[in-house]
């Protein structure tokens, strides 16, 4: 066999573009916290989800424990319908909290899940009773300004 | 006179362009038809691996950090005064792999790889070499078209993936090294924030795509060639103008096929 | 008949976006002769052996090779014929990517399962043939014209061809060169057993080595027949062509206006 230095550098481009590739997807992204774990799927009706947008993350006590993968409208309810994976490492008593806050003042809109104390867990496919929407800014300034109009009357 | 003169040229140029576009996806679906023995021998493909992705190996490396380290620089700039500078690694991440790495390294790709093919190939048919090779009944499109179409597709994923890893490492030398980020809240909000499926495979997909589409047009353009010095040359220069072109309206079409922001 | 003519060309005309380029061509080569087409640059010559390695479809007429009508074949029949040809391009046309060896080898491997020992053997053997046994292991540009054109010739041997066709092979070559690829033009030819096409203008080369002559004018011959017979040819044609002289049929200027007109020498004339 000739050309094996030919061969050689090919190897190395192949080798270094999938090296570039898996550190896209491990230390760049997060694959490592990806399919390590099976998920199960629960769901939480909410009066108003503000900028929640699917992939945004689901945290609990502040660790990500899942990711919420669909947003829809249920038109029997005129309630948002929020789909969401939950790593199977971590299970929530149902009559867990289920809010939708912001991190920081303008950051992204995330599902922080408050545990509960009943006994009995939720299982895949079932849904937060408890939710409460997001805080829409323009309703609070809203409301503060009626309160402050009340208060002046 | 001069209005139907006009007229006339227009309508020429139409009627060249359509038939340019006719012949071109039957280049392609040529080129993929005959795409068996750059399989079979799979030397032929390693080959040409060497010229377009090992060649182009250096300027995607220093493009990509260069890239980065702007982005860092920029970026921080602008995220601080809104206080959240432990965003760098986000933006810097986000930027390149859905965006400037597929799309600047293809435009790379298209200016050192696409050209040299345009010019090689050319050269080979004004040299007499296509037809030679055709008169010894050895097929140039499989043997010298297909091989290197799937060279450059094979290559333009792994470069693009080379050019956001250099990128990210760049803006981690600015934010984290020089700048002074916390090195923990730049790793792990990149990490939460970018997303293996929807932005690094999508990246992928973009850079799949600008590959199949700048080989198409490199080789395209050197087998359509006049076969004189200025025909190469002309074509070495559409080569360029075009596959950039279609590198930008590929990427808009596919950006917003992928972050319709659902 | 037909197996005493290895390529028959009858009645063939051909006109590229209705310009008439060969118009009523018949030829025919018997088998193991050596037959030069000639002719002016730009009369038809290279767009003949075109049609008969099934490049060009012919408008009018049929070229036959080897029995076969080449224009009716299709494209697995017609590279399975152009295997049996071997096509000399008039600067070469060597793979600039490759080295010598591998150029002589290129068929061997496209078309042969041929063990790469043997290959090797072969490859040796077509370049000792050429003289040029020694050169493998260079690149096509760093050979000389004169050695470009005999290792090409040694690629367009490689399969032992039944027919071989040259394009030109005397342009741009030395003196030396050029009477050692007409010597072995002839050599190949007998030694193969094959039978040779040569189109050239390059009379007084073809005329020492070739059996016999086609004239082509203008897409129609005008003249055929041995060495001899072009050499004494009474057509004026020919005779300018042969003896190389300045002015005759093809007249040495450009059939355009007058050209003291356009001086104005007349009107000078007038004045003095």
């Amino acid at each position: 066999m000739e050309r094996s230095t030919l061969d050689l550098w090919v190897g190395i481009f192949v080798v270094v573009g999938f090296g570039a590739l898996a550190v896209l997807a491990f230390k760049v992204g997060n694959l490592s916290t990806y399919n390590v774990s099976q998920s199960y799927q629960l769901q939480a009706y909410f009066d108003n989800i503000g900028g929640l947008k699917a992939q945004a993350s689901v945290k609990s006590a502040g660790v990500l424990v899942g990711r919420v993968t669909e947003v829809r409208l249920d038109t029997s309810l005129y309630k948002a319908r929020v789909t969401m994976n939950i790593d199977k490492r971590y299970q929530f008593p149902k009559d867990t909290f289920a809010n939708i806050l912001t991190s920081g003042l303008l950051g992204e809109q995330y599902i922080g899940l408050m545990a509960g104390g009943d006994e009995v867990m939720l299982k895949d496919g079932e849904e937060f009773k408890k939710t409460q929407s997001a805080v829409v800014l323009e309703d609070l300034i809203g409301k503060f300004l009626y309160g402050k109009a009340e208060e002046t009357k | 006179m001069a209005i139907t003169r006009s007229l006339r040229g227009i309508g020429a140029r139409v009627v060249g362009g359509v038939w340019r576009i006719g012949f071109g996806t039957r280049f392609f679906l040529m080129t993929l038809f005959y795409s068996g023995l750059s399989f079979r021998r799979f030397r032929l493909t390693v080959r040409e691996l060497f010229f377009t992705g090992v060649m182009s190996l250096i300027i995607i490396l220093v493009a990509g950090l260069f890239v980065g380290i702007v982005l860092g620089m920029q970026g921080y700039e602008t995220l601080k005064r809104y206080g959240s500078e432990s965003a760098l690694g986000t933006l810097v991440a986000l930027s390149l792999v859905r965006e400037l790495g597929p799309v600047l390294a293809a435009l790379l790709f298209a200016s050192r790889a696409g050209s040299a093919m345009t010019a090689e190939i050319g050269l080979m048919k004004a040299t007499e070499q296509i037809s030679a090779m055709e008169m010894m009944a050895v097929n140039p499109i499989a043997r010298v078209v297909a091989p290197r179409f799937w060279a450059g597709v094979i290559s333009m994923p792994l470069l693009a993936a080379m050019f956001s890893a250099m990128g990210v490492f760049g803006g981690y030398m600015v934010g984290v090294v020089m700048i002074g980020v916390d090195e923990g809240s730049f790793w792990s909000q990149m990490q939460s924030a970018v997303d293996f499926q929807h932005d690094i495979l999508n990246g992928v997909i973009k850079s799949v795509v600008f590959g199949v589409a700048v080989t198409v047009i490199s080789l395209f353009e050197g087998f359509d060639a006049p076969p004189t010095a200025e025909g190469v040359s002309g074509a070495t220069t559409r080569t360029v103008v075009q596959s950039s072109l279609a590198i930008l309206l590929l990427d808009v079409i596919l950006t917003a096929f992928m972050f319709r922001g659902e | 008949m037909s197996s005493q003519e290895l390529v028959e060309i009858r009645d063939v005309n051909f006109a590229y976006d209705s310009r008439p380029i060969l118009k009523g061509i018949n030829m025919t080569f018997p088998r193991g002769r050596l037959i030069a087409i000639m002719g002016l640059s730009g009369c038809g010559k290279t767009t003949l052996l075109r049609h008969i390695g099934g490049v060009l479809k012919p408008t009018k007429g049929y070229v036959k090779v080897d029995g076969q009508v080449i224009h009716e074949l299709d494209q697995d029949a017609l590279y399975l014929m152009r295997r049996k040809m071997g096509m000399l391009f008039q600067f070469g046309a060597l793979f600039t990517d490759m080295t010598v060896f591998d150029n002589v080898a290129f068929q061997m491997r496209e078309h042969t399962d041929l063990p790469e020992e043997i290959i090797r053997d072969l490859v040796m053997m077509k370049l000792h043939a050429v003289g040029l046994y020694g050169t493998q292991n260079l690149m096509p540009a760093e050979l000389s014209g004169g050695m470009a054109r005999r290792v090409a010739l040694a690629r367009t041997i490689a399969l032992d061809p039944m027919l071989i066709m040259y394009d030109e092979p005397f342009a741009g070559l030395d003196p030396i060169s050029l009477t050692v690829v007409g010597q072995l033009i002839r050599r190949l030819n007998d030694a193969l057993g094959a039978t040779s096409i040569v189109v050239t203008h390059d009379v007084q080369e073809s005329l020492k080595i070739v059996d016999y002559i086609y004239f082509v004018s203008d897409g129609a011959i005008i003249a055929e027949g041995s060495a001899d017979d072009i050499r004494a040819s009474g057509e004026a044609f020919v005779h300018q062509f042969v003896y190389g002289e300045m002015d005759g049929p093809i007249p040495f200027h450009y059939p355009a206006g007058d050209f003291s007109k356009d001086l104005g020498i007349q009107s000078r004339g007038a004045d003095a």
